[in-house]
Parts: structure tokens; sequence; C-alpha cells
């Protein structure tokens, strides 16, 4: 296990893709030390910036100790292995991960698993915006793997989703699963307006509060309960909303039918 | 440094005649000359290299507003490359619509010295201009369009072919345009009220008039006014199966008005417009059809709008046809109705080579190139950035030259393409001098440039130099190391001035933009009639029209005598 510790506090951005256990694999501490990374305009060495030891131990891969709230792209495209950071992590983190996993336990930053295809993603705190979201103006959504967030996600998460599974124990921002076409979002607490916008498929769960539910969705039915993956069933009754009409009508939005009162309305429709 | 002199290398000049003969080129002050002094000449040692003109580019989307928009909506397509700056160049992006500074150099790098934007609103000449300025390294001109422009429809529902050559004169000043671009003639002016035009007998809207006759009526203005280039024609239905009909009727109306044995329209992107089928699920290649018809008839030229399996932007003034690939792909879109004048339409499409129809495409494309016997007729783009980025053309030039190449790529396609394709039955194989006929030699003579395309005395400077030797390489086997030779020129020399060496700019200098200034016996009046309808239907007065001389940084006008 190679352990970084930051040795300052960074006052401007890391560009840190090389923090990643498939470029660590088979190098020596020495050999690591010497990677390239970007200090903002300044091209740095890794050890220029962290305090690089070595233990023993063989999981996890990589930890971080310390807040890595500027570094970036760490873990970006990992294949296998696990990271963990012990503090806050940078954006683009795990960014088009295919497998492997990372802890942060801390909060995470803007476009955490962006894009990501396989793998895992724990964070034991609050996601920024855009989590599993992909760049600007790219469809290229997250395709597969899981991502656990403990606390709240900001806004646009999940945008895209063509896979996998985004669980979020806290509340969500607006917009979160805008264009999703497959896979499921599960909000524990409450969802932001314009939730589903322009779904296609897929599915999203709110256990919380929907204040603002988009005109363009329909109600379905009730259901007693819906299944998130194998592993977890969430207790309702929930109302199903079809949508986004505005696209094709395919997505499942699965909203509590006790926390939201104020969707009653809707039941004169069923 | 104003002589130089090219030694040994092997030359391709189809326009004069020359074929690989084993030549010197000599230049002084920009233009190709008789000879130079050796002592005091620069001397470039091109033994053993294959030295052809400039490339010339009939059609290429790379300034306007639609070109900008296609940037602004596409943030993912920029960020897969970026390029960054140098001590010489500056920085920028690709993807499929570069910025304008990579797009003057990556045209450079493969050898490229003049290309043509082929399609520019009117109202966005001004725009259009400012961005061609900001390219180096290339000879420029802009195709205006005009093909339902209110003024010009309305001459032709009077019948009234003088008025409106006079009109498209003052047009060609006006947004100091090269030629008529004439796109789904009646089709964009009846999307203004969201429809279309199916067959070339269709009427327009409000106009009363048919496709059939602003073709013929244009066709006959540009005679009337001695332009250089024919109409440059982007025909109705395009990019819908079964269109390939409505293609060789477009080509059978425009027989009458060839009488003197000069082209009279140039079919632009005719992969799109050579489709077969009814339907996307039986949709497949026209090339027999239309190839058939062109080896038999010489009054139109062409060019191939080849698919290149990649990601990029389809952008064109056809709007109605953005909206069916909109409706197929769901993808983002941008349309827009540039007031009287024209539509356009912008949406990201992924060419595929897993995917049936767009194999068939890539399919058509080489078909056509390679069934179109003449290669004076048929020219090599890829419709940029429409159907692939013009930074592909040495995989064209690979596909066009080497039956292996196109073989290798066609194994790794759609099934149902495999079989439906005729390539495996196509023996032929470009040779040097044909290629240089299709990337300059044609498409300089098609545009009218009598300075362009060829390395007879008096033509401009424009020279490229391509690691290829022709009594050792066999390009046909060896189309790797020919596909990396023509995208990394061993030089570019632009009037005279070396600007690419071994694949790398060296040198920045600012090209040319070619407009035509028409001299009619009676020019147009700016009535006060004309101003009216200016104020009552567009968003800018006609004093702000015009694009003035000062726009336009490096300005070659050329003089052109109508007989009107």
């Amino acid at each position: 296990m190679i352990i970084l510790t930051p040795l300052k506090k960074f006052q401007f951005p890391i560009q840190a893709e090389n923090i990643n256990p498939d470029v660590f694999q088979g190098k020596s501490v020495k050999e690591i030390a010497s990677l390239p990374v970007w200090e903002g305009n300044k091209q740095k060495k890794l050890d220029g910036l962290f305090k690089i030891e070595e233990t023993p131990a063989e999981t996890p891969n990589i930890t971080i100790k310390g807040d890595a709230s500027e570094v970036r792209r760490v873990g970006q495209g990992m294949k296998t292995g696990e990271i963990v950071i012990n503090g806050n992590a940078g954006m683009h983190l795990g960014e088009k991960m295919t497998g492997g996993k990372i802890t942060v336990n801390g909060n995470a930053s803007g476009w955490t698993g962006s894009s990501m295809k396989k793998g895992l993603i724990e964070i034991h705190g609050d996601a920024s915006d855009y989590l599993a979201s992909p760049y600007r103006g790219s469809t290229e959504g997250m395709r597969g793997g899981k991502i656990i967030v403990d606390g709240n996600v900001g806004s646009d998460s999940g945008c895209y989703l063509r896979g996998g599974i985004i669980i979020i124990k806290g509340n969500s921002g607006p917009f979160l699963g805008f264009h999703i076409s497959k896979g499921a979002i599960y909000v524990e607490k409450n969802a932001g307006p314009r939730l589903g916008a322009n779904m296609t498929g897929g599915k999203i769960v709110v256990s919380g509060v929907v204040e603002d539910l988009m005109p363009t969705f329909t109600v379905d039915s009730v259901k007693g309960k819906v299944k998130i993956d194998d592993t977890l069933k969430v207790e309702g009754p929930f109302y199903v909303f079809l949508g986004d009409l505005a696209e094709t009508g395919n997505g499942k939005l699965y909203v509590s039918k006790s926390n939201n009162s104020h969707l009653s309305r809707y039941e004169k429709f069923l | 440094m104003t002589e130089m002199l090219i030694k040994n290398g092997f030359v391709f000049d189809p326009l004069n005649g020359i074929n690989g003969e084993k030549m010197d080129i000599a230049i002084k002050n920009g233009k190709i000359v008789e000879s130079v002094n050796e002592h005091k000449a620069k001397i470039i040692d091109a033994t053993g290299l294959t030295v052809m003109p400039g490339g010339v580019d009939i059609h290429t989307h790379i300034a306007g507003a639609e070109v900008n928009t296609g940037r602004m909506i596409r943030p993912e397509d920029h960020i897969k490359d970026v390029v960054r700056k140098t001590a010489l160049t500056r920085s920028g992006t690709g993807y499929s619509v570069p910025s304008t500074f990579v797009t003057g150099y990556r045209y450079s790098k493969m050898g490229y010295t003049t290309v043509m934007n082929p399609s520019m609103a009117p109202l966005g000449a001004k725009h259009t201009h400012e961005e061609l300025n900001d390219i180096p390294l290339l000879d420029k001109a802009t195709f205006p369009l005009i093909g339902d422009w209110w003024f010009v429809l309305e001459y032709l529902q009077k019948g009234d072919l003088e008025g409106c050559a006079r009109h498209v004169a003052w047009m060609m000043e006006t947004t100091k345009g090269y030629a008529i671009k004439i796109v789904n003639p009646g089709g964009l002016e009846s999307w203004g009220f969201g429809r279309n035009v199916h067959t070339i007998d269709d009427v327009v809207p409000n106009f009363g008039i048919t496709p059939r006759e602003i073709i013929c009526g244009l066709a006959k203005v540009n005679k009337m006014l001695n332009l250089p280039h024919s109409i440059h024609l982007h025909t109705n239905n395009l990019g819908i199966p079964g269109n390939y009909v409505s293609t060789l009727e477009t080509m059978k109306a425009l027989e009458s008005v060839a009488t003197d044995g000069r082209p009279v329209g140039h079919i632009t992107h005719l992969q799109f417009s050579s489709f077969a089928g009814d339907s996307w699920g039986n949709m497949k290649s026209a090339a027999e059809e239309i190839s058939k018809y062109i080896n038999n008839h010489n009054h139109m030229t062409f060019d191939m709008g080849q698919v290149i399996f990649t990601d990029t932007t389809t952008m064109t003034a056809d709007g109605p046809f953005e909206f069916t690939l909109y409706q197929l792909s769901g993808h983002k879109w941008v349309n827009s109705d540039v007031e009287t004048e024209t539509s356009g339409g912008i949406i990201p499409m992924h060419y595929k080579r897993k995917s049936a129809v767009n194999a068939i495409q890539w399919s058509i494309g080489l078909e056509l190139a390679l069934l179109i016997k003449d290669p004076w007729k048929m020219f090599m783009t890829t419709d940029h950035p429409n159907a692939g980025p013009f930074f592909k053309y040495p995989k064209i030039i690979a596909w066009l030259t080497s039956r292996k190449a196109r073989v290798a790529t066609l194994k790794k396609c759609h099934k149902k393409a495999q079989k439906k394709s005729l390539l495996p039955s196509i023996k032929r194989e470009l040779s040097l001098y044909e290629l240089a006929i299709v990337t300059r030699a044609g498409q300089a003579k098609a545009l009218g440039l009598k300075n362009k395309g060829h390395l007879g005395v008096g033509a401009d400077a424009d020279v490229a130099i391509y690691n290829i030797n022709p009594e050792t390489l066999d390009i046909a086997k060896k189309y790797k190391t020919a596909r990396r030779a023509v995208g990394n020129a061993a030089y570019t020399i632009k009037d005279g001035k070396v600007v690419v060496k071994d694949g790398e700019v060296v040198q920045q200098v600012d090209g040319k933009t070619m407009w035509l200034d028409v001299e009619t016996s009676e020019e147009m009046k700016v009535d006060e009639e004309m101003k009216r309808k200016f104020r009552q239907y567009w968003t800018v007065e006609y004093e702000n029209y015009p694009v003035f001389d000062h726009y336009v940084k490096v300005s070659d006008a050329i003089t052109v005598k109508a007989s009107v």
C-alpha cells in the first residue's frame, strides 16, 4: 500500500490522473515519486507535493491521508485496485473508471464517477454537482457500476445514466437523472425540482418529498415496493409516474405516497 | 527569399499532362516560372519525392454562422482534441469543427493550399469573412446561398432572367462570394412554413415556381454571368432513401442548359444523393444507376461526400433534412430560419461501422468515386464535417488507391452492408496521377481557378511535396505508408514560401480571400422598393448589409465580364 500525505494546503488545482493503482502497479516508491503531476500551470513531481510511504498491507492500494479537495482526477480511468481518501476528494474522482473501488471518508467534489463504466465508489459524506454525469455536452453517461453517497448530492447528478446504480442516502439537488435511459437512482430523502427531466427509460425512486413534479409525467399506478437491485428493495407505497412525455415517456418515476400528500390530486386519474 | 527551385521530384501535374516525370519546378515571387538562377535560389531537394500542385478542396464547411454554432453546441467534441500552442502556431481545438487556426494548420499539413467554404447565408457574410480572415496558410472563397433567396425567387417567378443575373452579380459583390450555392431548392423556403418539397416539380408555397425552375434558371443566370464555377448544388431529398430518382431528374433537367461543352452544374456530396430503396430498412446503394448516367453525360461535375467512421457534426442549410436526422437520432440539435434567405440545421452524428445504414453510405461514396470512369468529374471530399472531418482525407486516399485498404475496412462493417456492397467487385485503384486530379487539378478546373491546381508557368506557387517514391513504393500495397505520407506533407509551399516541413508548420502566412467582381453592362440599382423590403423583412437595414472591402483581410477580387 502506498500512503500519500499532502505536504501543504494546496492553493492551486492539482491535475493528478497519475494517482491510479494501474499506474502505480509494479513501480517502486522511487519511480512513483517521479511521476508527473500539474500544480496550476507548473509541472511537478509527485513527491514535490506529497509525502510518499509504502506499507506492506495489500489493500487498499493507495491511501491519501488529509485534505485532497484540490487534487483532481484521482483514479481517472482506473481498471483495478482500491483507493481510499481519508479527507475530502477533488473533482473528476474516478472519472471514466472501468473497475476497482474508491472510498472517500469525507466529501467528494464535482463530476465524481463521471461517465464511469464499472466499479464502486463509496462516499461517506456529501457529493457535489454532476455526480456520475458526463462532460458538458456529452451524452456518454455512466454505463455501469455503483455509486453510494451517504450524504447529499448537488444538482445535475446522474445525467444521461445508461446503466448502473446510484444510491443517495441524503437529499438531491435539482435536475437529478436528467435524460437517463437505463439504470436506477434511489434517493432516500428529498429530491429537488426538474426530477427526471427528459428521461427516456430507467427508474428513479424517491422515498422523501418531491415538491416539484414536472407536468410532463403521467401517473400510472401505485406500487407497494420497488426493487432497486438484487440487494436492495425499498418499501413504499409509491406513486408510479411515466415520463418524460416530452420524450418517449418510457421512464419510470417512483415517488413515496406517504411523504407526498400534495400529489394525491393525481389519484383521481388512476 | 524570392526564388526557389524544387529539384528532381516526380511531378504529377494533370492539367499540363505531366505524369510522374522527373523534373524541376522553378518559383519566383510566388509564381511558377520557366527557370531561376540556381546559385541564388533556395534549393529544395525533392529526389525520390512526389511533387503535386497544392491541394484544392471544393466543398468544406470551415467558417460562418453554422460552423460557429456547431462549435458552440459541441464542447465534448473539443475536449477530446485540444491543440496546444507552440512558439509559432496558436492554440485551438478540434475535432469535427476545428477552430479557425487549427483548420489552417491541418489543411496545410496535408499539402492543401486552397479551400472553398460552400455555404454562407448572405446575412452571415460579414461573420464568415471574419472567420476566413483568421484561417492561415490557405486561399479561400465562399459561396453565398441564393437558391431560396426571395429576390431571386421573385425574378424567376416573373421569368426575368436578365434582372435575376444583375441581382446575382450584385449579390456576389455584396457578400464577397465566389459561386452560386443552391441547397434543397424550394425546400428551404417551404421549411419556413413547416413543409418541404419532395420532387423537383413540387410547387414552392407563395411563389408558385418549382425546384426545376430554380435550378435551371440559376444555371442559365450562371452562364449569362460567365461565372468561373458552375452552380453548386445540394439536391432535393438529400439523405432520404430512394432519392437517387430526384438526383437523376435534376441532372436530366440541366441537360437542356448545357450547350457549349462546359459543365453547368456541380452536385456536391453525391453520396448523400444516391440512396435507393424506400425506407431505412431496405436502403441500398444507387451508385450503379447514378454512375451509369454520369459516364454517359458530360455536363456536370461532382464530389464524393465520403463517410468516415467517426463521431462528427452535421451542418447544412438544409433545415428539413436536419430535422429528419433529429427524428432518427434524438440527439441535441439546432435549427434556424435565416430570415428570407435560407435555413440551417446542426446535429451531431456518429457514423458507425456496425450500423448498416452508415456502412452502406460509406460504401456508396467509394462505389461512386470508382465507378465514375472520368476522374475529372468526381472529386474527393467528405463535405467536412458532415460525413467526417477533413483531416481524415488520407484514409479516403488509401481507400481510393488501394483495394486492400477498402477490403480491410469493409470486413469490419455491418454484415448487411458487406453483402450489399459493390466494392468487392470493383478492381479499380487510382494512380497517383488520378489522385492528383481528384484532389487538386479537377477541383481547380471545375472551380475555374486559372492559377491553381497546376504547376505550369504563371500558376500560383502552391506546391505539395509528399514522401512517396513512385518507383519504389506501391501505394496500393503499402497503403499505410502512403496514408502517413499524404497526411504529413514533406513540404507545403504557399505562394513560394515553405509553410510546412515534414508535417509541421514552420511559417505562418495569410491566405487570400477570392471573390467575384462581376461586370454587367447595366448595374443593378438598389431602388427604394428594395430598401423598403429590407426594412420590412430583414432585421438589418440595407446600409448595414453589404460586406465592405475592409472586412476582407487579403482581398483577391477576380473580375468577370458578364454577357448581360
